[in-house]
């Protein structure tokens, strides 16, 4: 066995490693050499201006204002979407109490969960189409709404009004990402034993009881992971906000990705680009360290 | 009632009477509050998709004056005309091709890598391990710029080869993490019979494990399949010629484009065709997906 082990080692290992470090690593490392010179892309000739293009990132009010934002998702998307998944997926799987003191799923569960999760089936770019489409003054179908039911005067231009842009994309990220966590957490509440639900019920223990005294802690592992996951998708926010406004309207709804994309392939400034790409890069990085501290806890061992 | 706090309960009698006996009239208004969230919810997931599939019908005029009525005709030629003129057609063809290669070679890739870091020691090995997972931690905008040049040194931009290999590159963090912990769950008296029986160390994997890693190959086979078909980002960056534009890409494109020309009815028949085979996929092994997704998260 031993003579064989080098050449499946170097079959198996060297192919992957070779693209991975092709496309992934070395553009990853790149980002933080050309961050330090003025390429401007079309010549080949660039020179190194060591940390210039942070510090004008540091007055550059554009990149403050994206980054408001990026910050603004960070601190709603999170919340919002475990909240509204926990208290969905609370609701499917320990919502139905029969009268006999017992715990069970509520009807048709199944088929709340099927429905729920398909967002996370479509791509950002059907979403963002989509939703387009939907916040569209004439003919969208929630203005539509609104003036069906006789509240004509809130109607909006959503997507073009900077006081609503950025509520609107933040529902649309919100509305994508609530299925995958009614699943998610409902696998982890399917795993939490029955009696311990039905003894809070005999208890007394109210829903909402239940659900913050004994879902939240015993689910807290499944939450971090969730808090973690929506944090990056927060400082990216990138895909949707391309599709949806580019940033517009007056940059209400600019995040930091928009800014080194329009910065880069825009305007042709790809030192500076990748200044912002760097900055970014060490905002996920802490926030990523920061979400897994703060929400560090002790673990609950169920038997 | 009775009968259940007798039987369920070892407390005080009485007191657990009360209080069940009162959850129990409580939870008769709660249950149709909570199923009116749960409706609300289902209404606010289908109907978009539903509108979406609705308005595919309409003429642009319905499209415009009456958002929520139902088509006067089924018009099918709203579909044909997404499919030739608005070159839906052609980006399914292109998206068919590039996941065709890139998900072959991110599952061989992928296995093999985590066959060989699973189940061999050698030095160097935590290192390689964590080099892979490491790229599951950043968002791809950030690697956007090189990524461009390095490509297009290798001569790759605008074509579809050209993209299959960076799907692998970029698929490779999660399948190599997932399959990495897949292989050392699999029990080493199956390759040890194996070996004994003097079975090649190549054979061993593509004969024996890689038929016994089948779940975990179906589980992110089918995460790879959603995250290629969907992908977004990369070909905006890596494909300009809209010949090559893949489905995601082509129809954001769309999107722009008949915002410009008013013709929002070939629009949503293109959004329609975009949604069905992924929703269809969703229909048909709604289970599998579902537990595919979401068992990446909680490693």
């Amino acid at each position: 066995m031993r003579h064989g082990k080098y050449p499946l080692l170097l079959a198996f290992l060297l192919p992957p490693l070779a693209i991975y470090g092709y496309f992934v690593v070395s553009p990853y490392a790149q980002t933080f050499l050309v961050a330090a010179t003025d390429w401007q892309g079309l010549s080949p000739d660039y020179n190194f201006v060591g940390l210039d293009n942070f510090k004008r990132l540091w007055h550059d009010e554009y990149v403050w204002n994206a980054l408001l934002h990026n910050v603004w998702l960070l601190l709603l998307l999170p919340v919002l979407t475990i909240a509204l998944s926990l208290f969905l997926a609370t609701m499917l799987n320990v919502g139905g109490r029969g009268g006999r003191g017992t715990v069970r799923g509520v009807r048709g569960s199944g088929i709340y969960k099927v429905v729920y999760f398909a967002p996370q089936m479509l791509s950002v770019s059907i979403i963002g189409v989509l939703w387009t489409q939907i916040y569209d003054p004439r003919g969208g179908l929630l203005n539509g709404l609104l003036r069906a039911v006789g509240l004509d005067g809130l109607a909006q231009v959503w997507l073009g009004d900077p006081n609503f842009a950025f509520w609107a994309l933040l529902a649309v990220m919100v509305w994508s990402n609530v299925g995958f966590y009614v699943v998610l957490f409902g696998a982890a509440m399917q795993a939490v034993p029955r009696d311990i639900y039905e003894a809070a019920a005999l208890d007394g223990a109210g829903r909402t009881r239940t659900l913050l005294r004994i879902t939240v802690p015993l689910l807290w592992d499944t939450i971090q992971v969730a808090w973690v996951y929506l944090a990056i998708i927060a400082m990216d926010g990138f895909a949707i906000v391309q599709i949806m406004t580019r940033g517009g309207p007056d940059f209400s709804t600019d995040v930091v990705g928009e800014r080194l994309y329009d910065t880069s392939f825009g305007e042709s400034k790809f030192g500076y680009g990748s200044a912002i790409g760097v900055v970014m890069f060490f905002l996920t990085l802490s926030i990523t360290v920061l979400a897994l501290r703060v929400t560090r806890r002790e673990r609950i061992e169920l038997s | 009632m009775s009968e259940a706090v007798s039987t369920a309960s070892t407390r005080p009698a009485t007191r657990a009477r009360t209080r069940v006996g009162r959850g129990a009239l409580v939870d008769g208004t709660l249950n149709v509050f909570s199923h009116g969230f749960l409706v609300l919810w289902a209404l606010m997931t289908a109907l978009p998709l539903l509108w979406a599939a609705l308005s595919a019908f309409k003429s642009d005029d319905e499209i415009l004056s009456d958002p929520w009525g139902l088509p006067s005709e089924l018009r099918w030629s709203n579909f044909s005309r997404a499919w030739t003129h608005g070159h839906i057609g052609l980006y399914f063809l292109n998206t068919g091709i590039v996941l065709l290669g890139s998900l072959t070679l991110t599952m061989l890739l992928g296995a093999t890598a985590a066959y060989a870091l699973a189940r061999y020691e050698f030095r160097g090995n935590r290192l390689i391990y964590f080099a892979f997972v490491g790229g599951m931690m950043f968002p791809v905008v950030l690697a956007f710029v090189p990524l461009f040049f390095v490509v297009r040194n290798a001569g790759l931009l605008d074509s579809l080869p050209g993209l299959m290999l960076v799907y692998t590159a970029y698929s490779l963090p999660f399948t190599v993490f997932f399959l990495t912990a897949f292989f050392r769950t699999l029990p080493t008296a199956v390759s040890e019979a194996a070996l004994i029986d003097g079975c090649g160390p190549f054979r061993l994997f593509f004969r024996v494990m890689l038929p016994m890693a089948k779940p975990g190959l179906i589980s992110v086979g089918i995460f790879n399949f959603l995250g290629h078909w969907n992908q977004y980002l990369l070909p905006v960056v890596l494909l300009k010629n809209d010949d090559k534009y893949v489905l995601a890409q082509g129809l954001a494109a769309l999107a722009v484009s008949e915002g410009y020309r008013g013709d929002y009815s070939r629009l949503f028949a293109g959004l329609t065709l975009a949604m069905l085979p992924v929703l269809v996929v969703y229909a048909v092994f709604q289970r599998q997906v579902q537990a595919g997704l979401t068992a990446g998260q909680m490693k």
